[in-house]
């Protein structure tokens, strides 16, 4: 309890460079936040892209269809597929014209149908990833029947890559940002220190233990890296808002992740202020 | 009680604040430190406080020695070891109980007990009656007074006192000095610093250990000087 009163009396004494620690603290979370959420829709898109994720091997013509039909066999047992359609070539046309209503003319004045057969092979649950893919693609290509194998291997691609960029600007722009409100932090910390250097000094000279002396310092950083915590979710969250309103739908980031986001900040403050604790505590003495 | 054995305390190279320094304070004494400015009375206190280490040599004060001490004893040690300033060093925010009772609080006394211990220490002292008083409404002497019951708040089994006098004007200097005297009387070791010639002469059972230079000249335990 005594912590707790003299850290918010710490703020009072300090309130600008109490601010700027936690609106130091904020930004870098807001940062962190804004790629979370990111992130989290990119990763809602991704499940969408992979659930739709296939391999496609086009048939030369005039191929035995028996043949094909023990390769269907035989890629239906790999592991990473589910289950492969045969599209023949009349089918294929008949997609095509359905499909792309503007070129029926085309389609119908046709003497020759110039679509191959091909083989649609789903991809199982949990193997609908772009390595999955390509490694499905090149055990089929292997197949003298198969002319081509096409997966959408560049906007799956993309996709990730995306997700990667995410996640590395959220570390990057983030983990600079919380760098300097560790050591924001660290200043306001140590001015607390400072102010009641004579307390401290006193302290020591009756006998007061060290975790004694550190808790109300600690508590601050504590206190700061949690106001900051808590503003940063809010400001991530109204731009969340605006942003799902005015320009795209979007979706708030699972809870647990707010929850986590909060406990980190605290810990961040409480750290921050640990560091400055242990060296300013040390330069002051009985004398 | 109090032991400094080959004591050497150097700053630097070459300046040397003690050399080679033997001392013993046996459990219940009374002592004065006397020498001149810069002698090493400071030093010698600060070492049985264990603010500092020697540079060579070995402090004892009651179970602990400077040589094995930890960083986490410090404060066990200080709770046995109190220590009154020159300057007086009260927090000027708090009131003469307050004053005393921060020394319980951080010292971990249970509040409950903080209230009727400093009413008792305070009139230890002689000030029960100024208890709310701040330092800046408080003379000299009672200033000292109170900051003699904070180091009492610890009940410790020595005293050090740096110079505790040499702010007050003679009237007072005296009260506090029988305040110390009542102090040792009850059984606490009491070492205290002070130039104050006229104060040694007037209480020639204090045993009094001189210095010079850093080095013991006189200790009168001994009669020897050298």
């Amino acid at each position: 309890m005594r912590s707790v009163r003299e850290a918010v009396a710490g703020f009072g004494r300090a309130p600008l460079l109490g601010g700027l620690s936690v609106g130091s603290i904020a930004v870098s979370l807001f940062i962190v936040g804004l790629f979370a959420v990111a992130g989290h829709n990119v990763d809602r898109a991704l499940s969408g892209v992979e659930s739709r994720v296939e391999v496609v091997a086009y048939v030369r013509d005039a191929v035995d269809e028996e043949l094909v039909g023990l390769a269907v066999a035989e890629m239906e047992a790999y592991p990473e597929v589910d289950h492969v359609t045969y599209v023949s070539k009349v089918e294929a046309l008949y997609r095509a014209s359905q499909e792309l209503t503007e070129f029926s003319d085309v389609f119908s004045d046709l003497e020759v149908n110039p679509l191959p057969a091909s083989l649609v092979v789903q991809l199982a649950e949990g193997s609908r990833t772009p390595a999955d893919a390509e490694r499905v693609a090149e055990r089929i290509e292997g197949y003298d029947f198969v002319e081509e194998v096409r997966y959408g291997r560049e906007w799956v691609d993309r996709l990730y890559r995306l997700r990667r960029i995410v996640g590395g600007g959220a570390l990057l722009l983030g983990g600079s940002f919380a760098i300097g409100a560790v050591l924001l932090i660290g200043i306001a910390v140590r001015m607390a220190i400072l102010a009641r250097r004579r307390e401290i000094s006193i302290m020591k000279t009756v006998g007061a233990t060290e975790s004694y002396i550190r808790r109300p310092f600690l508590v601050e950083g504590l206190l700061t890296g949690l106001l900051g915590g808590l503003l940063a979710a809010l400001l991530t969250y109204g731009a969340y808002r605006i942003v799902d309103r005015a320009l795209l739908p979007l979706e708030w980031v699972p809870e647990w992740w707010v929850a986590v986001g909060l406990v980190f900040a605290a810990l961040l403050g409480m750290a921050a202020a640990t560091r400055a604790v242990r060296r300013e505590l040390r330069r002051i003495d009985v004398y | 009680m109090i032991k400094l054995q080959a004591v050497t305390k150097a700053y630097g190279r070459t300046a040397h604040a003690l050399d080679d320094v033997s001392i013993h304070v046996g459990k219940g004494e009374m002592v004065f430190l006397t020498g001149a400015s810069g002698a090493g009375k400071t030093t010698v206190l600060r070492l049985v406080h264990m603010q500092t280490k020697p540079t060579k040599g070995e402090v004892r004060v009651s179970r602990f020695s400077s040589s094995r001490i930890r960083r986490r004893e410090l404060p066990e040690l200080r709770r046995r070891v109190g220590f009154v300033f020159q300057d007086f060093r009260l927090l000027e925010s708090l009131s003469a109980a307050e004053n005393v009772a921060f020394a319980l609080e951080c010292t971990g006394t249970p509040r409950a007990k903080t209230g009727p211990r400093v009413q008792k220490l305070l009139a230890q002292v002689g000030l029960a009656a100024r208890a709310r008083s701040y330092p800046r409404e408080l003379s000299g002497g009672e200033q000292q007074r109170v900051a003699i019951a904070r180091a009492l708040a610890t009940e410790p089994l020595v005293l050090l006192a740096d110079e505790p006098t040499g702010n007050l004007d003679d009237r007072a200097a005296t009260g506090v000095f029988s305040l110390f005297r009542r102090i040792n009387a009850s059984g606490t070791t009491l070492v205290m610093a002070t130039h104050d010639a006229e104060l040694i002469r007037r209480n020639p059972d204090v045993r009094v250990i001189e210095l010079e230079d850093g080095a013991v000249v006189f200790d009168s335990a001994s009669g020897a000087s050298s």
